[in-house]
């Protein structure tokens, strides 16, 4: 098991200025927490859906790198999304996803085939480039550099175990003073 | 709200001046599940010009998400689909993009909807419903019914990504293309 701040913090080095990175949920209020930026986009809106999100944001900024931070009860509400990223193939796109096996914000309900889904398969299956699993934050650390710089879309598989409990700020997330930072760094190709 | 005109014996709209539309807008990308209403007179010909990018989603609450954050770096987009599709994808909508106000654009094909009825009479219950639910959200729609219609839709996109208001096209009767009309 990694503790999920601790994965965010050993991600945080090897984000780039230019990067675009999707969080959801509590991985988001943890990023947001450890690695405060304006080109992380916040407002998914709508549960399952940050990987849609990314892609358009690959799509529209081609040049750019996109990372995904997805939670494991989120991806499964979207897992046509696999496909059609796989799909697309969009260059570089690397989809993290968190596995707690709860819907840790939603009161720690198991979610369906907890221990048993596997993500890393689906991704594969759906087309992914590649995709592997991580339960020793050293091993994730090493595989890193290479994972941000595969040529398509690539999932890596944390299992974690929550952290330190960063504060679960909706209001910012669903606030249009986040989507104008966002927009507006973007259009500025803020580095 | 505007509501959808009638379409007695009125000619179908046409399949190449949509997509003249689409481009006067400087819609470049069509996110799809493909809907046969629009199959033939739209997503077939868009699927073989070079002046669009189709993504094919496996379901249309990706194509909320997708139009909505390609609208971050101003690149349009359109998002064609079945009123089914839309009925699947309202939290998505609701979420995205009209609580977020983006502007998102739609173009919804009525599956169902008989040509000499409106929509808002027609026999199909999925039809019919469609203009009252996107009136309680608050979200403008405009009818396709016939040729007449399809000069409103180049000004309407304009207007969703200069307002951030979402926006959705309902298309009565399946567009034709040249040579193909009944």
């Amino acid at each position: 098991m990694i503790q999920r701040d601790l994965a965010l913090t050993t991600l945080r080095p090897h984000v780039e200025p230019r990067d675009l990175v999707v969080a959801v949920y509590q991985s988001c209020f943890d990023w947001l927490a450890l690695c405060p930026r304006n080109l992380n986009y916040v407002s998914t809106g709508a549960m399952g859906q940050a990987s849609s999100h990314a892609l358009g944001l690959a799509l529209g900024s081609p040049d750019r790198r996109v990372i995904v931070l997805d939670g494991d009860g989120s991806l499964l509400m979207n897992l046509g999304s696999l496909v059609t990223i796989a799909n697309v193939r969009p260059k570089h796109f690397l989809h993290l996803v968190f596995e707690n096996g709860v819907y840790e914000v939603n009161g720690g309900h198991p979610i369906p085939g907890t221990g048993t889904v596997d993500f890393v398969g689906m991704a594969k299956a759906a087309g992914y480039q590649d995709a592997m699993r991580f339960s020793q934050l050293d091993a994730f650390e090493a595989a890193l550099p290479e994972l941000l710089a595969c040529d398509g879309p690539v999932m890596a598989v944390l299992k974690i175990a929550p952290g330190k409990a960063y504060p679960r700020d909706y209001n910012y997330i669903h606030s249009a003073t986040a989507r104008k930072i966002f927009r507006d760094a973007l259009n500025r190709d803020e580095t | 709200m505007t509501a959808s005109s009638p379409a007695n014996k009125l000619a179908p709209p046409s399949g190449e001046d949509i997509i003249a539309q689409l481009k006067k807008a400087r819609v470049g990308i069509i996110v799809s599940v493909p809907d046969i209403v629009t199959s033939d007179g739209l997503l077939w010909p868009i699927s073989k010009d070079p002046d669009f990018q189709l993504i094919r989603v496996c379901k249309e609450d990706e194509g909320v998400s997708i139009c909505a954050a390609l609208s971050y770096s101003n690149t349009r987009a359109l998002l064609l689909m079945q009123q089914t599709g839309l009925m699947d994808s309202l939290n998505a909508i609701r979420a995205i993009a009209m609580d977020y106000h983006q502007p998102v654009c739609m173009m919804v094909g009525l599956q169902g909807k008989a040509p000499d009825e409106t929509v808002l009479a027609s026999a199909s219950y999925g039809v019919r419903i469609i203009p009252p639910i996107l009136d309680v959200m608050a979200l403008k729609h405009i009818g396709i019914d016939s040729d007449a219609d399809t000069q409103h839709i180049a000004p309407a996109i304009d207007t969703a990504y200069e307002t951030g208001d979402a926006l959705c096209f309902l298309v009565g009767q399946s567009p034709v293309i040249a040579g193909e009309r009944p």
